[in-house]
């Protein structure tokens, strides 16, 4: 049975997810949503000021979309581990924090992706000036798979409590703050017309640093998890 | 010689005994050490310059903030040490420590923002250090949260010495994050070791109280592990025995 290269098994297990997620077509939609929901909610908030709206905005949308991210989370090991899945994840013969890099990027198409999808309509919704629309689509490009990665290990921390989604959160969003600082930074920099390289180099370096780190802490929390 | 005595550190029955004599003389040199500290920090050393006399809250401010940083390492460590060795007193001293650390910090952010007000005249800003020192106070938040809520507490521990492991790697980025964001926090005064901007009679009473907090938590950290070994090895006949022995 170990036949199975790794490579393979990798895109078999993206494929599988993908396959999964596309059959309930109707939760695709719902961290989009919870996205321009929360962002449309933010005007009715503050008041219809266009200076105010533009000055908050960089923010507003980050902040929701880490919401996003965080809200879409649980959802990333919850079917694997109630079906017992993911115990044949951790048998299997290939290491267990490749396989989870799979379901992570399975789960970052399904939920990250969309929201950079909808930025540029939320963007113009609070009066972000075009020029800084690429930005925002850039820091969201890079920002999102690191929320995604870094999510990936409170999730395999509390995927076997009954009621881990408020802990979840208490574990994760303290360590979501670099990235959001970052990226509002590059997205408001940009609006005032100053190159944002600096803070897009961080970012991307962000993304490295996890993609590396992150799922090999997350296999390790699985095993505790499962054990 | 050194190996035997790691090695017995690791049964608890013999962790329970050691730690037991250590904590009163940990306790006593607390308690000589934050009167020597208080003392001289509050009538001996002369009143700032610019501060007047508010300064004087630093001598619990500043070895707090140290303590809040210290803990969390000591927990870092002591959770890869857990992870690698599966030793269970450095689980034990893991958990025994979350709770001190966040209470370290919360001190420190409450001084802090008792000096902050006569000072920069309000109760909070959002500054580089305060915002960070936050964000750490949610951090143990977390780890203890966690712990509380997985209700095998051998997993428990294992599960919060990951948390704190990709805390301590996550540190760093927060802090220079943070300071990158926005600072108007006065410049550390201590870190320069060649040359202190800061006169010795007043930095003595300083270490002297970083070192009292650093017993203190020697002390409360081996009364917390000494309850949780109990109530971890209760089922075994050592600590069934020790309990007859005391009902008697």
């Amino acid at each position: 049975m170990s036949t199975l290269s790794l490579t393979s098994a990798f895109s078999l297990l993206l494929k599988r997810d993908l396959v999964l997620a596309y059959r309930r077509r109707a939760e695709l939609v719902n961290p989009m949503l919870f996205f321009v929901l929360v962002t449309a909610m933010f005007p009715l908030g503050i008041g219809n000021d266009a200076k105010l709206i533009e000055a908050v905005g960089p923010g507003v949308i980050w902040v929701a979309a880490l919401l996003a991210a965080l809200l879409s989370l649980d959802s990333m090991f919850r079917s694997d581990y109630d079906d017992g899945s993911l115990e044949q994840f951790m048998l299997s013969a290939h290491p267990v924090s490749i396989l989870v890099l799979a379901k992570i990027l399975a789960h970052w198409l399904v939920t990250g992706l969309p929201l950079f999808i909808v930025a540029p309509l939320l963007a113009v919704l609070l009066n972000i000036p075009a020029s800084a629309i690429p930005t925002l689509m850039l820091t969201l490009i890079l920002g999102t798979p690191v929320l995604s990665l870094i999510g990936s290990v409170g999730v395999a921390l509390t995927v076997g409590l009954r009621r881990g989604g408020v802990i979840l959160s208490i574990l994760v969003l303290p360590l979501y703050v670099p990235v959001l600082i970052f990226a509002t930074d590059a997205v408001k920099t940009a609006i005032v017309g100053i190159p944002t390289t600096a803070q897009l180099s961080i970012l991307s370096a962000m993304l490295v640093g996890s993609l590396v780190l992150a799922p090999m802490a997350t296999a390790a929390s699985l095993r505790i998890s499962l054990s | 010689m050194i190996i035997r005595f790691f090695h017995q550190m690791g049964s608890p029955r013999y962790f329970y005994g050691v730690a037991g004599k250590m904590i009163p003389w940990f306790m006593t040199s607390f308690l000589i050490t934050l009167l020597v500290g208080l003392y001289y920090g509050l009538f001996v050393a002369p009143a700032d310059y610019q501060q007047g006399e508010s300064y004087r809250i630093m001598y619990i401010h500043v070895p707090a903030a140290w303590m809040s940083m210290f803990i969390y390492v000591v927990m870092a460590v002591s959770g890869l040490i857990s992870l690698v060795w599966r030793i269970k007193m450095t689980e034990v001293v893991v958990i025994s420590s979350a709770t001190i650390g966040a209470s370290f910090t919360f001190l420190a952010l409450a001084t802090g923002s008792l000096w902050g007000k006569p000072m920069w005249g309000a109760w909070w800003v959002w500054d580089a250090r305060l915002t960070a020192e936050l964000l750490l106070l949610f951090l143990y938040l977390g780890i203890i949260a966690l712990h509380s809520a997985i209700e095998d507490k051998r997993v428990a521990a294992r599960a919060v010495s990951i948390l704190a492991l990709v805390g301590v790697v996550n540190i760093p980025i927060i802090h220079y994050s943070v300071e990158w964001w926005n600072t108007l926090h006065q410049p550390a005064s201590i870190t320069k070791f060649d040359k202190p901007s800061m006169d010795m009679s007043m930095l003595m009473p300083l270490l002297i109280m970083a070192i009292s907090f650093k017993l203190y938590y020697g002390a409360v950290v081996l009364m917390r592990a000494r309850a949780e070994i109990v109530e971890r090895e209760r089922n075994t006949r050592w600590v069934q025995e020790m309990v007859e022995q005391e009902v008697k």
